[in-house]
């Protein structure tokens, strides 16, 4: 019979239609700016600068090795290093960047920066609200913008930075075991040569 | 005055704005009346010189690039180009990233498929509810893109030598929740569209191409098979684990309109066996190759040709390694560009309304038909 799939066809839109009303499944959509879904754990946006503790600038992870500048495949970052030295978590002198930039009109959010930085210093953002007026100097983040602080990181990625903040104390531990090994064998080392029969 | 312009063809051009050519693409049309005597397909709004980027960035730094070839299937296209780069540094693969790989191909065309016969309604007039109801089923699919890579669409999810992160045992569980429901999606759509007798009206007889034509243009993916040739990369070649699941490739018969819609119904149910019979047999492991280097990989000099069986056709990429950082050459064979070739052979002799549906049918992303 002919228009027997058109009335079977409009048997589906009335089921979609008022099934709307009472499955979840068939209304998916949220209400954007009043109601929000909840972005996923591994959601990611753009780059951003970790700081520890409560200081951008005492605190700043990036050591200015410019590798995420060398990787990155649009070329978005731009580094200057610094003159002078800080000490890093380590309590090691390092250099920190004096210039960091980040223009967000071009980065592509491909990951490729965290991947390759050794310091666990840049990370995804997921702020995605960030429509701005002017298209230039507005979408180029500074060093300021995007210094944020460890307990950020922990709010926006919990499982990731847990595991990143295990590894850096796990790294630290090492350090400190060596130095104190390195230290106990420079002592034995010297407690060890007067006793040692000199020849002559 | 009126016979002298008897048998004039006029000359039309149709996009590069116009809504139905799914992006920047121009037709010149010669119309005799409603009927089409000649069609020049314009290519290349939207060349973004993906190439020679290619060539001038490392090898991991083409990965992002390669997203947006085909944004609808960039877990596809990662695939390919991992492929690639790994046949040239003869890079083994975990067992659990070759499972992950194939789990999320076909999750990658489960919703291609699916907005392709959304898209396709929507050029034949049914505007919106098809197109929406697709697209609803899409977006589930995207979520677990997202909450897996952490984009919905530029995932740049694969790495050489594996995959970026591991699923967790929730995603899988989700996966899996997501695709032993998709079938009832599909009940509903079949219902919705396919005895349609106005779909049917609008597409069977339409756009006809021969196996031989179709051959002979390098056609691949379901239009190829719309005409009856078996030739399945997923097969021919067994790349990945394919050879390990068992499936069906459905073939049509007449090559028309009608042939290469109810091809993507198909596929999308074998490849919802493919997708249960993975969930299945996925083991913990590691995800990714640790000899590969992230930072100043060198593959040996060489070359390699990677191709798999994308959504859309084979999709290849070929390689020159000079022993540098970055490719000498970098060559991506896309699937849409070389499917559009036989747009003309199909659509002379049809009305310029078919003409959308017909070019509707070829499922082409211009991203990746321009690059």
């Amino acid at each position: 019979m002919i228009g027997k799939g058109i009335l079977k066809g409009m048997a589906v839109t009335a089921r979609n239609f008022v099934g709307s009303y009472f499955e979840k499944d068939r209304l998916i959509t949220v209400q954007y700016p009043e109601e929000r879904s909840p972005l996923p754990e591994n959601y990611r946006n753009f780059p951003f600068l970790i700081y520890d503790d409560s200081d951008p600038h005492a605190g700043m992870r990036c050591v200015a090795c410019k590798i995420c500048e060398k990787e990155c495949p649009p070329q978005c970052i731009y580094i200057v290093k610094s003159d002078d030295k800080k000490p890093d978590y380590m309590g090691k002198p390092q250099f920190y960047p004096k210039i960091f930039d980040i223009d967000i009109s071009v980065c592509m959010s491909c990951q490729i920066c965290v991947e390759v930085c050794p310091f666990e210093a840049i990370k995804m953002d997921k702020d995605f609200e960030l429509s701005k007026r002017e298209r230039f100097d507005s979408l180029l983040f500074r060093k300021e913008q995007l210094s944020k602080s460890n307990d950020y990181y922990h709010k926006i990625h919990p499982l990731e930075a847990a595991g990143v903040d295990k590894n850096l104390a796990d790294a630290a531990a090492a350090a400190e075991a060596k130095k104190k090994a390195a230290a106990e064998a420079a002592a034995k080392a010297a407690a060890g040569a007067p006793a040692s029969p000199s020849p002559a | 005055m009126a016979s002298r312009l008897q048998g004039e063809l006029l000359e039309v051009s149709m996009g590069p704005q116009h809504p139905s050519t799914h992006g920047v693409f121009r037709m010149n049309v010669a119309l005799d009346g409603e009927i089409v005597r000649k069609l020049k397909p314009v290519f290349g709004y939207l060349h973004r010189n993906h190439e020679k980027i290619g060539e001038n960035t490392s090898y991991l730094g083409s990965m992002p690039s390669t997203d947006r070839l085909d944004y609808f299937c960039s877990m596809t296209n990662n695939w390919a180009y991992a492929l690639s780069v790994e046949k040239l540094a003869a890079i083994e693969v975990p067992e659990r990233a070759e499972y992950l790989r194939v789990i999320l191909a076909e999750l990658t065309r489960l919703q291609n498929h699916a907005s392709l016969l959304g898209f396709l309604l929507s050029d034949m007039g049914a505007w919106g509810t098809p197109l929406m109801y697709a697209f609803r089923e899409r977006e589930k699919i995207l979520d677990l893109f997202e909450s897996l890579s952490g984009s919905r669409m530029m995932c740049d999810y694969m790495r050489f030598g594996g995959c970026r992160v591991d699923a967790s045992d929730e995603w899988l569980a989700q996966a899996k929740k997501i695709v032993v429901r998709f079938p009832k999606f599909l009940d509903e759509f079949e219902d919705l569209i396919l005895g349609n007798e106005i779909v049917i009206g609008r597409t069977q007889n339409v756009g006809k191409i021969s196996a031989e034509l179709a051959i002979n243009a390098g056609i691949t993916g379901p239009m190829l098979r719309a005409c009856g040739v078996n030739y399945d990369i997923r097969k021919v070649d067994g790349y990945g684990f394919y050879p390990r699941f068992k499936f069906r490739i459905p073939l049509g018969d007449h090559g028309d309109t009608y042939d290469r819609l109810m091809m993507r119904a198909l596929e999308i149910r074998e490849s919802v066996d493919i997708l249960k019979q993975a969930f299945a047999q996925i083991a913990p492991g590691p995800i990714v190759n640790p000899k590969v280097k992230v930072r100043a990989f060198r593959p040996p000099v060489g070359e390699a040709y990677g191709r798999i069986e994308g959504p859309k056709g084979e999709l290849g990429i070929y390689l020159i390694s000079d022993g540098t950082p970055n490719p000498y050459r970098y060559r991506v064979r896309p699937p849409s560009f070389i499917n559009l070739t036989l747009l003309e052979d199909m659509c002379l002799g049809h009305t310029v309304a078919d003409v959308m549906v017909i070019l509707g049918s070829v499922d082409i992303v211009m991203g990746e038909v321009d690059r």
